[in-house]
């Protein structure tokens, strides 16, 4: 199998791995630099180890590349370096984000903070072997659509269990949505995501035609059946239960629009989306009228220098962050991200915006957009409705979870809970999105090879075919 | 299924460009007002890392910022601290600034316009951007002997000294003080420490007393009274008001009394002179029941008080004399009680126009601003905001304010000098019988060409802790040590 795959690689249509591992090396180049210019505004000094970092960030990508023209030799080439460069980047903001940390503490006499860069270069070492062993295992995606139902009763599971588990267990700074494992935590929510994402795309494509079943007309649309609506109304169900146990806004917005992105991609009916977003409008009303923390949410999205030292401070001082940062920003490591709390999470935004201004934003939403439409593409490209299915909801994820983070610390909606994909601190987040890719990969691979030859059966000679007389029933 | 998949991927674009079109208004439109909010530390910061610009005075450094290893490139310095405060104010990162370093901080940061071809010639030769410096009208050896007299005697109270002829002011001391070299510190802990000491601390010391505090003013508000009594033209210092030792408000049945309860000499009737010497509270409720309450307001608001927006940078608490409602309200007022209340700043303005012949000068701090090399920027100008009084009675007024201070007994009288000076005692507090007096001494000298103008202030008698604290016993050798200072440094 790998054998013959390696043999058409030499003879078949480009594969683009020398594309990849080219940019691969600029991605490397590009988070090495970065690191230079944070350690010259930080520290004054420059050391030949930061070149070793850079050369073992390349060395790790590699071998992330390595693993992928062995098992997905088609798979499409910018995916992997757009992922590189987010995840560097990520890693070194998060570094200089320790570094001033570290001076504040010192400053200040305390303690000196847990590092969290050496924990973000474990995790990230995770989620590459993750990335390794999807490909390995995922040999075919169509393979996936047969363990749909094992894949969302697991997804259920992960989402609800923090929900259900004592506080004690499951809650950190206010949101229910972990798992303590004695020496690190897991938010088995990031990882439920993908999951639910493979039980969604097999079950719309199974009962695909029902969806698609015409109800009555209304204002030019064909409005689904009333009972066919059962598994948008599960969902929502879902969602709101997400809301009220986890207390997590961010994973019940994320999950609810994925589901309907996949209904209508499956069912190519618009109705279905506006069906879902009055559902939407409906929760987020209720929401408001019930949960004081939605309604602060709110509050400090309309106006947060209301509340500026208590609720409104967080997204005040990244607004301020945004702002000092202007078009071309303080430089790496010049400016102070770290007045933002949870500069390194879910206000990765406004660190990068203050330090590499609207320029290095745009540039880092380019690449987003890069990653999002290559999965899109292969999307279109592949040939099976469940693969499009899948790879629209895994490339689709990432783009919502990218609006609905930066949209929230940038004002542009209020504020929920998540992570900037590849570039924030968080370890679940960081892994199941490498599973993720990983998959995008194994699906992109599966539409750019050829499609396989049949191996032709060699047909007897005509002089060797046996005659067959053909008499006319009387 | 590929047209949604399409129109999702639209839909992917729309989004970032939102989220690009809001970051836009943000980092572009928005971002000055982010930047420059108080509330933006960014700020703060950065200026921690820049050479600020010293104060000086007389060549004698105030405040100033050196280079060091600390987490900062530059630490600010105060080399005498404490007895300089009131004038400096202090620097810290966590509390802001307050003093100088607050009111002429766009000097200090080099933001203000004047240094503008200087920051560009920065950025163009690469020069690391440093601030102006100040150099303010303080003579170290005035401000010093105003300090040392307050706080020798651990007195709560201020002293300001003005040059006349220009509103310079030449001390400004408040104590007790603080030394500002602990909030400037780059460990967070010891500005904290030395933040929660100063603020907790009673009396308070980060308020400078000055131009922050009102007092009643006491018997030096009569200078007031002689004023608009000479001004109106219907008075001489020989006009005859009652010496009674006691007389009752106007429509009440509350007595008024003299100091001690003492009549106003031997006589019937006592001349304005005497009243003014003596002090004479009965014969000044007279004379403002003459006047009437509007020649009184005019009076006062024609030296100063009343005005909001004097600023030397620092803005000054505007003084009041009150509402005065009623005849007995005004008698009350014209001795400097009741809702008359003065800054040592404001009272010192009354004399050192009086010493200049009826010009009121705006007082003011800086002197200079200077770029980094010292080369002159801008210089003040004195500018005078009034007409107090008319030469020929800034003369008169000088003539009975010698009188008075020859007729005061006391330390510290300088042989040679000719000082022309009143004493308050005023009354205050809920209960005002059993408080000790707030004590005080206005005073110019060298009464026939004069070079200082001072107002002395000491809170609740002083460390006479009793009932019998007076002017002339506790404030005026303050007065005339400052005066001593100031005359030997201009000889």
């Amino acid at each position: 199998m790998v054998a013959q795959g390696e043999a058409r690689e030499q003879a078949g249509p480009p594969t683009g791995r020398t594309i990849e591992l080219v940019l691969l090396a600029f991605a490397a180049v590009l988070v090495t630099g970065a690191l230079i210019l944070v350690e010259a505004n930080q520290e004054q000094t420059l050391t030949i180890d930061l070149l070793l970092i850079g050369a073992a960030y390349l060395a790790l990508l590699v071998g992330a590349h390595l693993a992928v023209r062995r098992l997905a030799p088609y798979a499409d080439p910018l995916i992997l370096p757009a992922v590189a460069l987010l995840n560097g980047l990520g890693l070194v903001m998060i570094y200089r984000l320790d570094l001033a940390k570290a001076d504040r503490a010192v400053a200040l006499g305390n303690d000196l903070p847990t590092l969290l860069w050496p924990r973000q270069v474990a995790w990230t070492g995770v989620g590459l072997l993750l990335f390794v062993a999807v490909l390995w295992v995922v040999r075919d995606h169509r393979k996936l659509a047969a363990y749909a139902y094992t894949a969302g009763f697991t997804g259920l599971i992960l989402l609800a269990l923090p929900g259900v588990l004592p506080s004690s267990i499951s809650e950190v700074n206010g949101a229910k949505i972990w798992l303590r494992l004695g020496i690190f935590s897991i938010q088995p929510g990031e990882f439920a995501k993908i999951l639910l994402i493979i039980f969604f795309a097999a079950f719309l494509v199974q009962k695909r035609d029902l969806f698609s079943t015409a109800g009555r007309r209304f204002l030019g649309m064909e409005l689904p059946r009333a009972r066919d609506l059962a598994p948008l109304l599960v969902a929502w169900a879902f969602s709101v239960g997400v809301l009220v146990l986890e207390r997590d806004l961010g994973t019940s917005l994320l999950f609810f629009g994925i589901v309907l992105v996949l209904l209508y991609t499956a069912t190519e009916r618009v109705s279905w989306m506006l069906i879902g977003l009055s559902f939407f409008a409906a929760g987020g009303f209720v929401a408001y009228q019930l949960f004081g923390h939605v309604r602060t949410r709110v509050q400090i999205w309309i106006d947060p220098f209301a509340d500026f030292d208590g609720a409104g401070f967080q997204i005040g001082q990244a607004l301020f962050g945004l702002g000092t940062g202007g078009l071309g920003g303080t430089g790496l490591g010049a400016g102070r991200p770290e007045l933002v709390p949870f500069a390194e999470s879910d206000f990765m935004l406004s660190s990068l915006g203050e330090e590499l201004g609207l320029i290095g934003l745009a540039a880092i939403m380019v690449i987003y957009l890069v990653l999002i439409t290559r999965g899109l593409r292969s999307a279109l490209a592949v040939r099976d409705s469940f693969g499009k299915l899948l790879a629209t909801g895994l490339a689709f994820t990432l783009a919502l979870q990218v609006f609905i983070v930066a949209g929230g610390a940038s004002k542009l909606i209020p504020l929920t809970g998540l992570t900037l994909p590849f570039l924030s601190y968080g370890g679940s987040s960081l892994v199941a999105n490498y599973a993720l890719v990983a998959l995008l990969l194994r699906i992109s691979n599966a539409a750019r090879a050829p499609l396989p030859r049949r191996p032709a059966v060699p047909l007897p000679p005509i002089a060797e075919a046996g005659t067959e007389l053909v008499e006319r029933p009387s | 299924m590929n047209t949604p998949v399409r129109r999702i991927a639209i839909a992917v674009m729309a989004m970032v460009l939102l989220l690009m079109a809001n970051l836009t208004y943000i980092q572009v439109v928005k971002a000055g007002d982010y930047r420059t909010d108080q509330r933006n530390q960014r700020v703060l910061l950065a200026e921690y890392s820049r050479q600020r610009g010293q104060i000086s005075a007389q060549g004698q450094v105030l405040a100033r910022s050196v280079e060091t290893d600390g987490q900062y490139p530059f630490q600010r310095e105060y080399p005498d601290g404490p007895a300089f405060a009131s004038i400096t104010g202090y620097y810290s990162l966590i509390y802001s600034a307050g003093g100088l370093e607050r009111a002429a901080n766009d000097v200090l940061n080099g933001s203000d316009d004047r240094l503008f071809t200087r920051r560009l010639s920065d950025l163009i030769t690469g020069r690391d951007p440093s601030g102006g410096n100040v150099v303010t009208t303080i003579d170290p050896a005035v401000q010093q002997a105003a300090y040392d007299a307050l706080s020798e005697n651990g007195y709560t109270g201020s002293v300001v000294a003005l040059q006349p002829s220009t509103g310079a002011i030449l001390a400004m001391a408040s104590t007790p003080s603080y030394d500002p070299n602990p909030l400037a510190a780059q460990g967070a802990r010891t500005q904290q420490d030395a933040w929660a000491e100063y603020t907790d601390a009673d009396p308070p010391v980060l308020t400078n007393r000055a131009i922050q505090e009102i007092y009643p003013p006491g018997s030096t508000f009569k200078l007031i009274d002689v004023a608009a009594a000479l001004e109106s033209g219907r008075y001489t210092p020989e006009s005859q008001f009652t010496a009674a030792s006691s007389i009752t408000l106007a429509d009440t049945a509350t007595p008024l009394q003299n100091f001690n309860g003492n009549a106003c000499g031997t006589g019937r009737t006592a001349s304005l002179r005497d009243a003014l010497q003596r002090s004479c509270n009965t014969a000044f409720a007279e004379l403002a029941e003459q006047l009437g309450e509007q020649a009184l307001r005019d009076q006062a608001e024609a030296f100063g008080i009343g005005t909001e927006d004097i600023a030397i940078p620092m803005g000054v608490v505007p003084s009041t004399i009150g509402d005065i409602e009623s005849t007995a309200a005004l008698q009350q007022t014209s001795i400097g009680q009741r809702d008359v209340a003065l800054t040592p700043m404001q009272n010192a303005m009354v004399v050192a126009a009086i010493a200049n012949g009826g010009r009121l000068m705006a007082p003011y701090l800086i002197s200079e601003i200077q770029g980094q090399d010292l080369e002159t920027l801008d210089t003040t100008e004195p500018d005078q905001i009034g007409q107090s009084v008319s030469p020929g009675v800034a003369r008169t007024l000088t003539e009975l304010m010698v009188n008075n201070e020859n007729s005061y007994q006391g330390e510290g009288k300088i042989r040679g000098v000719q000082i022309a000076a009143k004493t308050g005692t005023a009354e205050h507090g809920v209960d005002p019988k059993s408080t000790p007096p707030h004590v005080w001494y206005v005073a110019f000298a060298p009464a026939e060409n004069p070079q200082v103008a001072v107002a002395v202030l000491v809170e609740s008698g002083g460390d006479r802790n009793n009932l019998a604290a007076t002017g002339g016993a506790v404030a005026a050798p303050i007065g005339r040590a400052v005066i001593g200072a100031a005359l030997r440094g201009s000889q």
